[in-house]
């Protein structure tokens, strides 16, 4: 009476069912490769449906048969813990199996087999089904460097290579010089890379022709734009988030203030603000570049939610640090620059780099004042007389570009997370 | 007869309704090991940490070696670096080792110079006997030697006044020993000390008077002998028949 379930093994007869078990899920998996990769269908004698989900019932069986706590087996152990431990779990991964199998040659043949990158005209890729990289290829550099003048692109190349190599300054800082390494990165670094920009990229003087900032775009101002927001947003926000826990009223609410104000609004509206409405309560001869203003206006409302991340930061110091640093005679200032925002600022590295990423997602909306990053210039390539048609590739490329930054800015914080890493 | 460091005159503090501290009258010479002691909840230490301001009182008035607390007091952070004090939780900075944690408050403080900070540290270190575990994050130590190093981080800035707010009731009961020992051999060099605790082994051996304290009232101050040879209030009797 014991073996009523014909489909569960017992420690004894695990061998046999591991053998029925395995050859079941196999069969599963090459009945879908063959439908998908060569359009072959081996359960073509079954009736309608019982057809089309025949590989997920023989794999599930043959999962089921071989599910069993302890087999001895190391790989058949792994399996069971990981995938198979039950019926649900068995179905999903199948499910997610079959299903990667059957959208991978459509998925390949387009973007690869089919794909054409030759040539410089469309009609390139009129001849093939497949993607047409050849788009990508000659709208490269625009995506890149936006309208700014092709002869001037080694401006915006040498400008970068500056901005890296200074920020490498700080890991060659020994001894003494290292007691400044903050005051480096918090205020020389960012005076160095305006000045960079303005004199490499802008122009104007040194004989560098002047190049205005509506010519500006592509990839190259989505980084200018998110540089100078990450750097100018995080000192802000720490400000008042610490302001937001002051004992003193006036900047309490103040911070209070600020920081729900600029959460309470789109940014884009902040945008447009800044670009449209800004300049009317300027005195007439008053400029501010536009590029200025929506870096301006970008930090000022990033800013904001930094603020409420290291808040919450400083909330999980218990006030025992509070305490000990008062007792040992510590001021406000030095209590927390050297006790409370170190403990805090570690605590909110994940808080912070989400805040960041968001940040660098949200640059393409720049677009609502007429400045086009890379996506600006997507938009812009789409809609060329020449080149209609050829959206999804572009979508595509802005992804992959957009993904890259995001996951290095990812694993970065995830190696702060780990470098600053102390036991409590 | 040298004067008193510490005055607290008919001291009263409120949490919101609820009185913490009811008309305390506390006199501190310098030299003078004081043992505060009294049930939970009876408003120790708040009495200890109204005499660094980690607590502001709202009626009476304390001294503290010639300055007055008060919302006036500027310069409080002078008062502090004179007043070390330990915690029943350490509250050692755990982003820092343990010989940074001992030489931030001199550098940042009181300027000094980092070599001697980290000398001092050492000596400090040493007289606490942890001396090689100096480089250790307070994460990797044990709770007696964190207490310890929290005890020699207050040393560190060579403070009048020492207080110490329950410092062995969060140890394991084999680590109390060595934190005694170091406030023994600290008490031996005559610092000045008002110890909040629960160990009377250590109040018999080192305390001159012993003060009991119920419902934020100051009940019975005593010399340590009279305290537990013979109590005089009802109260104390009860306390000292349970606690021995």
């Amino acid at each position: 009476m014991q073996n009523i379930n014909i489909l569960k093994p017992t420690k004894n007869n695990f061998q046999i069912y591991l053998y029925i078990g395995s050859v079941l899920i196999f069969l599963s998996i090459f009945d879908v490769i063959f439908r998908s990769f060569f359009n072959l269908n081996f359960s073509i004698f079954l009736p309608g449906i019982l057809n089309f989900f025949f590989p997920l019932i023989i794999g599930l069986v043959g999962l089921q048969m071989i599910r069993l706590e302890y087999s001895g087996n190391k790989i058949v152990d792994k399996l069971n813990q990981s995938v198979n431990n039950n019926t649900f779990n068995a179905g999903l991964t199948l499910l997610i199996i079959f299903l990667t199998l059957l959208a991978a040659p459509p998925a390949l043949n387009w973007m690869i087999f089919d794909a054409t990158i030759s040539g410089d005209t469309k009609d390139a890729c009129v001849a093939s089904e497949g993607a047409c990289w050849t788009y990508i290829k000659v709208w490269f550099r625009r995506f890149m460097y936006g309208m700014y003048p092709n002869e001037f692109h080694w401006r915006i190349n040498t400008a970068f290579i500056f901005l890296i190599g200074f920020a490498f300054v700080g890991f060659f800082m020994r001894g003494k010089l290292k007691n400044y390494i903050t005051f480096y990165y918090a205020i020389f670094y960012p005076i160095i890379a305006f000045i960079i920009i303005n004199f490499l990229i802008s122009g104007g003087s040194f004989g560098l022709e002047w190049v205005e900032t509506n010519a500006w775009g592509g990839l190259s101002l989505t980084f200018i734009v998110s540089f100078f927001g990450l750097i100018f947003c995080f000192p802000l926000g720490m400000i008042l988030a610490l302001g937001r826990r002051s004992e003193l009223p006036v900047i309490r609410y103040i911070s209070i203030g600020y920081i729900e104000f600029w959460r309470g609004v789109p940014l884009i509206t902040v945008l447009f603000m800044s670009s449209v409405m800004f300049p009317m309560f300027l005195p007439s001869d008053a400029f501010v570049d536009k590029l200025i203003r929506v870096i301006a206006a970008i930090i000022l409302f990033e800013a904001a939610y930094v603020a409420e991340v290291i808040r919450g930061g400083l909330q999980a110091l218990p006030r025992g640090q509070y305490d000990a640093a008062k007792s040992l005679g510590m001021g406000y200032w030095r209590m927390q620059i050297f006790v409370i925002l170190p403990q805090a600022l570690k605590l909110v590295i994940p808080g912070i780099a989400n805040t960041f990423l968001a940040l660098v997602k949200d640059t393409p909306l720049i677009f609502v004042v007429g400045l086009s990053e890379v996506v600006g210039m997507l938009q812009m390539a789409k809609t060329n007389p020449k080149w209609l048609g050829f959206a999804m590739e572009g979508y595509i490329f802005a992804s992959i570009l957009f993904w890259a930054i995001c996951y290095a800015m990812s694993k970065y914080s995830q190696y702060l997370e780990l470098k600053y890493k102390t036991e409590r | 007869m040298p004067e008193s460091i510490i005055q607290m005159k008919e001291v009263n503090k409120w949490f919101g309704d609820f009185q913490v501290l009811k008309d305390i009258n506390l006199d501190v010479k310098e030299k003078q090991k004081i043992v505060v002691c009294g049930p939970s909840g009876s408003g120790k230490s708040t009495l200890i940490r109204c005499i660094n301001r980690l607590e502001e009182h709202q009626k009476g008035q304390i001294i503290v070696d010639g300055n007055e607390l008060s919302e006036k007091t500027k310069d409080i952070e002078k008062i502090r670096a004179e007043v070390g004090m330990v915690f029943q939780q350490f509250n050692l900075f755990p982003h820092l080792s343990i010989l940074d944690n001992c030489t931030l408050a001199p550098i940042w403080v009181k300027k000094t110079p980092k070599k001697k900070a980290e000398e001092l540290a050492m000596k400090q270190l040493e007289q606490v006997q942890i001396s090689d575990q100096a480089n250790k994050f307070p994460g990797q130590l044990s709770g007696g030697q964190q207490q310890r190093a929290a005890l020699a981080r207050a040393l560190c800035m060579e403070p009048k006044i020492m207080l110490f707010d329950e410092p062995t009731s969060a140890l394991d009961p084999e680590m109390i020993k060595e934190v005694l020992d170091a406030m023994v051999n600290l008490a031996k060099a005559g610092m000045t000390m008002i110890v909040v605790t629960h160990e009377m082994g250590f109040a018999k051996e080192v305390a001159d008077e012993v003060v009991f304290m119920d419902e934020g009232m100051i009940v019975e101050r005593a010399n340590t002998k009279d305290f537990f040879a013979n109590p005089k209030n009802e109260r104390t009797k009860l306390f000292l028949s349970q606690i021995l």
